[in-house]
């Protein structure tokens, strides 16, 4: 008999979703006109139903925002305002399973995620910046810098609460108040967080959550009330926002696509690189900006990595997300998976070698093996293009520049890894690199106080650590001596 | 002389054969091990691990204070671990001090032990500070007295001092001695080589020099078998297989106390090394503590209540 | 021998592009006038060309990555050597600033004065950025992570046409490692392209630093859509054409900022990246 590991379903009880949601404002659920469903994509299941944000619902958020900025949040001290930050990080640390299984469900990444990373980052990510919100003056950015006022925040679908977390703690602690949409097919825990807001007694209207899709987004990105933008999703829909707001006296922070060179030397640990690679590219499905998509290893090793690599993917377990054991949960929606297939067909088309270890799929919900693509070369699509998808493009480099700038020949920029056991390479490597964040001898690591974001078209600005601070205030004062 | 064809064993060769292994990252090394730490191991299959690990438990007691009597009922347990229940399988050997060794093969034979092997540390364990010529005899002792597995440590002094062809040489000369009369396990003492590099290092030396198992630790010294520390080990025999297509060994011991702790090592070793080295033959655990407590985790699945440890016998 | 004093016929300077280290004439062919307040002839600049600009961004690109990679203390002593050349010829740069801005000589003296200190300033911020901008970051976790500044790479300026925000723009988009096209409206020209003698002698590499003479509504919107352009100072931009400009660097996300006058970190901070590296920590 081999060892076969029965299932290890995390409870859904400890849940209770609504049949139905209206959006957050000033401080209360409000009912939305219309809906659509939200659904467990492990499953297809339709878990609840959103409100669809209009303009008007867009307008009494961003009215009830202003309200609370002028006359509430803005009069606070950065003392007062940090207790409430604190408050709502051990609400989030004592309701963290609850957020974990939720996320789960509706995202479809796997509970030992949510569970490990993602929920206990939302916490910390809220305690960090607690802290911050009186001592302002020591964030680089002159004598008592000033809130913009009303921000505006749009957030992805592949980290939901965290990502509204990098979005709402650094908002608040640095004074300002928040307008939030949550992406289409992942609102439940950023509803669930407005109960937080309300166990916490933050203040009515500082934070505001308005559910629905691009257009609603898009309504928030042109309301005039707004001062400042914080968008992380597609390029595409970033430089949109930026042609949007160029005649405006708005602020952005944008944080885009990437397509992370995740580069093997030969003298590289290889158990510890192939696990590197794995969770560069495999984390989370693949839906990751800052994803190591494109593994470029050194070409007298490549076989062996490649092989080892097959090894340990045939390990992957590929399932029921909610099962404490599953390591690839499901594609958050049919769209993002018709993507998927669409670009590796394309890697099919182009010559690129695929492989993917056998694997039982549901066939419902959505979902797609762990894969690679060999042979692949920086003029093929799959070498260019974000997958957004559990799918790696393997290229080799014969010297350190040739792959300094095999991982540097694209639009983006904002992540590469480096695996190598000789420091001054590492210290080189990570010199040429024109990414924002950069892992040596690690991959897809995160931290509140380390700043993230990307050069070129990955984006503008940063968010985390001291750097991300600068987002979300106007600098103050001079004190250097003249 | 060549070793499998990959060193002459002369130091040189085992130099530049040690220094081509891959280094190994610790902090990787760690968050690797305390993933599948995360595994969560349920009904069916925690009833098969437990059964799976009691027979690979080498049931052991290495104290000054070791009396025949002691090492007598410790056999008894050896046998039959649970004896309200004959479905649970013995262990996979008694693990004793040299000179202990002929008190627990007659012990075995007399009781229907017969399939329960007698493992003797040996080499001046647990130090290894002694003569080769001692090293040698403390090995035969042990062969005539019945031992069927030699647990013999290596020279962590000349190891750290980088003298590794002294070290492979300690082990060359007592696997002749083992011969074909009884298994070697060749214990590292991973505590004080420190780090996973030199973990890595030791696994390969002492393979190629013929070790049928490697093996973490004395007991004697913490950190001991650490999850990061096995899967360093597992890393070596399963890359070792793809190079000379032999399965060699991995007993950890030293610190697993708990079914817990018990069944984190096999899905170590399910997910590193791979299923095929799911077998007594393959993988031991050297404890004594732990298998009552696998006793007891077994007795709360088939009664469904939590156990006492007033229900399974002390020794 | 001579016997009777005649007035000496001054040598009058072409004025040309700087571009590359060397000061090639418009591809254009093409020149504006400058005069002075009296409607005197001053010079005939050239007037720049979208294939100017193109071939200054090919020049910029190139010097990228040595000026980037020189070190600190190498860019800090060129910029002071800026200011060095700058004070040897204080005078003429007063007295062409007095005929194109149409300045009294007193306030064209103290321009110049200052324009001199702010090389000075600008060149002690090349390896202090790092100390004010970075940081070690305590991560949960056994790594070392930190956050170093590093230049975009091109940065385009748009100019005013006073010759303290030329200067100002300029500083603080080189001293961190950018390389830069200038883009000099009007009158600006002449002391622009006297300054560009100053570069040329100051040991500064080539390609560092472009200076186009022109048109901003020319260059500006083929300078927003360039796709090899990182960063662009707008501040000698009216505000009601920032938006137009802004649209055309969305499609590279360029980096677009404007100034008011004054110098501020925070100039040069705008047009450098943050880069963040974690290294695990283990034996």
């Amino acid at each position: 008999m081999t060892f076969e590991y029965a299932p290890a379903p995390e409870s859904r009880s400890i849940v209770s979703i609504k049949p139905k949601y209206g959006h957050f404002i000033n401080g209360s659920f409000v009912a939305g006109k219309k809906h659509f469903p939200t659904i467990n994509p492990a499953t297809e299941e339709i878990l609840s139903h959103i409100a669809l944000g209009g303009t008007s619902d867009v307008d009494k958020a961003v009215m009830a925002a202003q309200k609370a900025y002028t006359k509430t949040w803005s009069k606070l001290s950065g003392k007062e305002r940090g207790k409430y930050l604190y408050r709502i990080a051990r609400i989030l640390q004592e309701r963290a399973r609850e957020f974990a299984v939720l996320e789960t469900l509706d995202n479809g990444k796997p509970i030992r995620e949510t569970r490990d990373i993602d929920i206990p980052l939302v916490a910390a990510h809220f305690f960090y910046h607690a802290g911050w919100a009186d001592k302002l003056d020591y964030a680089g950015l002159g004598h008592n810098p000033k809130a913009y006022g009303v921000a505006g925040q749009i957030i992805p679908w592949n980290f939901p609460l965290l990502m509204l977390a990098w979005k709402v703690a650094p908002a608040l602690a640095t004074g300002n108040t928040v307008v939030l949409k949550p992406a289409e097919t992942t609102s439940l825990t950023a509803l669930l967080f407005a109960e937080v807001c309300q166990q916490a007694e933050l203040p009515d209207g500082v934070v505001n959550i308005v559910t629905g899709d691009g257009s609603t987004g898009s309504a928030i990105v042109n309301h005039p009330g707004i001062h400042k933008i914080a968008f992380t999703g597609s390029t595409e829909v970033g430089k949109k926002i930026a042609r949007a707001i160029a005649s405006t006296d708005k602020k952005a922070t944008l944080e885009l696509g990437g397509k992370g060179a995740n580069i093997v030397f030969d003298d590289a640990p290889v158990d510890e690189t192939v696990e590197g690679i794995v969770n560069g590219i495999f984390f989370n499905q693949g839906h990751v900006c800052c994803a190591g998509s494109r593994l470029i290893v050194q070409e007298s090793i490549a076989e062996e990595i490649i092989e080892k690599l097959k090894v340990r993917m045939a390990k992957i377990r590929v399932g029921d997300p909610l099962d404490k054991n599953t390591d690839l949960g499901a594609i958050n929606s049919k769209e993002q998976l018709i993507k998927i297939k669409e670009l590796s067909a394309i890697g099919d088309a182009e010559g690129a070698e695929r492989w993917s270890p056998q694997c039982d799929l549901s066939n419902k919900g959505f979902w797609f093996a762990p894969t690679i693509f060999t042979g692949v070369t920086q003029a093929h699509r799959i070498a260019q293009e974000e997958i957004f998808g559990p799918v790696l493009s393997v290229l080799t480099f014969r010297t350190p520049q040739e792959a300094m700038d095999k991982a540097n020949n694209t639009p983006f920029g904002l992540s590469a890894g480096i695996w190598s056991e000789k420091g001054s390479r590492i210290f080189w490597a990570s010199q040429h690199l024109k990414a924002g964040v950069i892992w040596a001898n690690t991959f897809n690591k995160f931290d509140p106080a380390s700043p993230f974001g990307g050069y070129k078209e990955s984006g503008w600005g940063r968010e985390g650590g001291k750097h991300g601070l600068a987002a979300y205030l106007k600098n103050g004062k001079e004190t250097g001596a003249k | 002389m060549s070793f499998y064809g990959l060193v002459d064993g002369s130091e040189k060769s085992l130099i530049q054969y040690l220094d081509q292994l891959s280094g190994v990252d610790q902090v990787g090394a760690e968050a690797r091990a305390a993933m599948l730490a995360t595994r969560s191991i349920k009904t069916t299959s925690k009833k098969w691990a437990i059964e799976t690990a009691i027979s690979m438990v080498d049931l052991t007691t290495l104290e000054g204070a070791d009396t025949p009597g002691k090492v007598r009922a410790l056999c008894s347990k050896a046998v039959r671990p649970d004896p309200t229940d004959p479905t649970v399988p013995s262990v996979g050997a008694v693990c004793v001090y040299n000179d202990m060794v002929e008190i627990a093969r007659t012990h075995l034979d007399a009781i229907g032990g017969e399939h329960v092997p007698v493992a003797a540390v040996s080499t001046a364990f647990p130090s290894g500070r002694a003569s080769m010529e001692v090293k040698i005899q403390d090995t035969q002792d042990a062969i005539n007295a019945g031992a069927g597995e030699i647990d013999m440590v290596i020279d962590r002094g000349a190891f750290l001092a980088g003298k590794y062809g002294l070290v492979f040489d300690e082990i060359v000369k007592i696997r002749e001695v083992c011969g074909d009369k009884a298994h070697l396990k060749v214990i590292f003492e991973t505590g004080e080589l420190v780090t996973y590099d030199n973990v890595r290092k030791a696994s390969f030396l002492a393979m190629l020099a013929g070790a049928d198992f490697i093996k973490t630790s004395t007991g004697k010294v913490a950190p001991a078998a650490t999850p990061p520390v096995v899967l360093v080990m597992l890393e070596a025999v399963r890359d070792f297989y793809a190079i000379t297509q032999r399965r060699i060994g991995v007993k950890p011991a030293g610190g697993i106390r708990t079914t817990k702790d018990a069944i984190k090592q096999l899905v170590l070793v399910n997910e590193t090394a791979g299923p095929e080295w799911l077998t007594p033959n393959l993988f031991r655990i050297g404890a004594s503590a732990l298998l009552n407590d696998l006793l007891m985790q077994r007795m709360k699945m088939s009664d469904g209540y939590y156990a006492s440890p007033n229900y399974v016998t002390i020794d | 021998m001579a016997t009777k004093k005649e007035s000496r016929v001054e040598v009058k300077k072409t004025y040309k592009l700087f571009i590359n280290g060397a000061f090639p004439r418009s591809e254009s062919g093409r020149v504006f006038e400058v005069t002075a307040k009296n409607g005197d002839f001053i010079a005939n600049p050239a007037l720049a060309s979208r294939k100017d600009l193109r071939d200054a961004v090919t020049a910029a690109r190139a010097a990228q990555s040595g000026w980037s990679k020189a070190t600190a203390y190498n860019r800090g002593q060129i910029l002071y050597r800026i200011a060095e050349m700058l004070e040897g010829r204080a005078d003429q740069f007063e007295s062409e600033i007095v005929f194109t801005s149409h300045v009294t000589p007193a306030k064209a003296k103290a321009l110049v004065a200052e324009a001199i200190d702010r090389w000075v300033w600008y060149a002690g911020w090349s390896d202090k950025l790092q100390a004010v901008s970075g940081a070690t970051n305590p991560v949960s976790g056994p790594f070392f992570n930190f956050s170093i500044s590093e230049p975009q790479g091109v940065v385009a300026i748009a100019s005013s046409d006073s010759f303290l925000e030329f200067i100002d723009a300029i500083a603080a988009a080189v001293v961190s490692g950018n390389t830069s096209v200038v883009l000099v409206p009007g009158g600006l020209a002449v002391p622009a392209m006297s300054f560009a003698e100053v570069l040329a002698t100051s040991d500064l590499p080539a390609g560092v630093i472009n200076i186009l003479t022109g048109s901003l509504d020319e260059l500006a919107p083929w300078a927003a859509s360039h796709m090899d352009i990182d960063g662009f100072d707008i501040s000698g931009i009216q505000k009601k054409k920032h938006g137009a400009l802004k649209e055309a660097g969305a499609e590279n996300l360029k980096r677009i900022h404007s100034f008011g006058s004054g110098k501020t970190p925070a100039r040069i901070l705008a047009f450098m990246e943050s880069k963040t590296v974690w290294h695990s920590v283990g034996v």
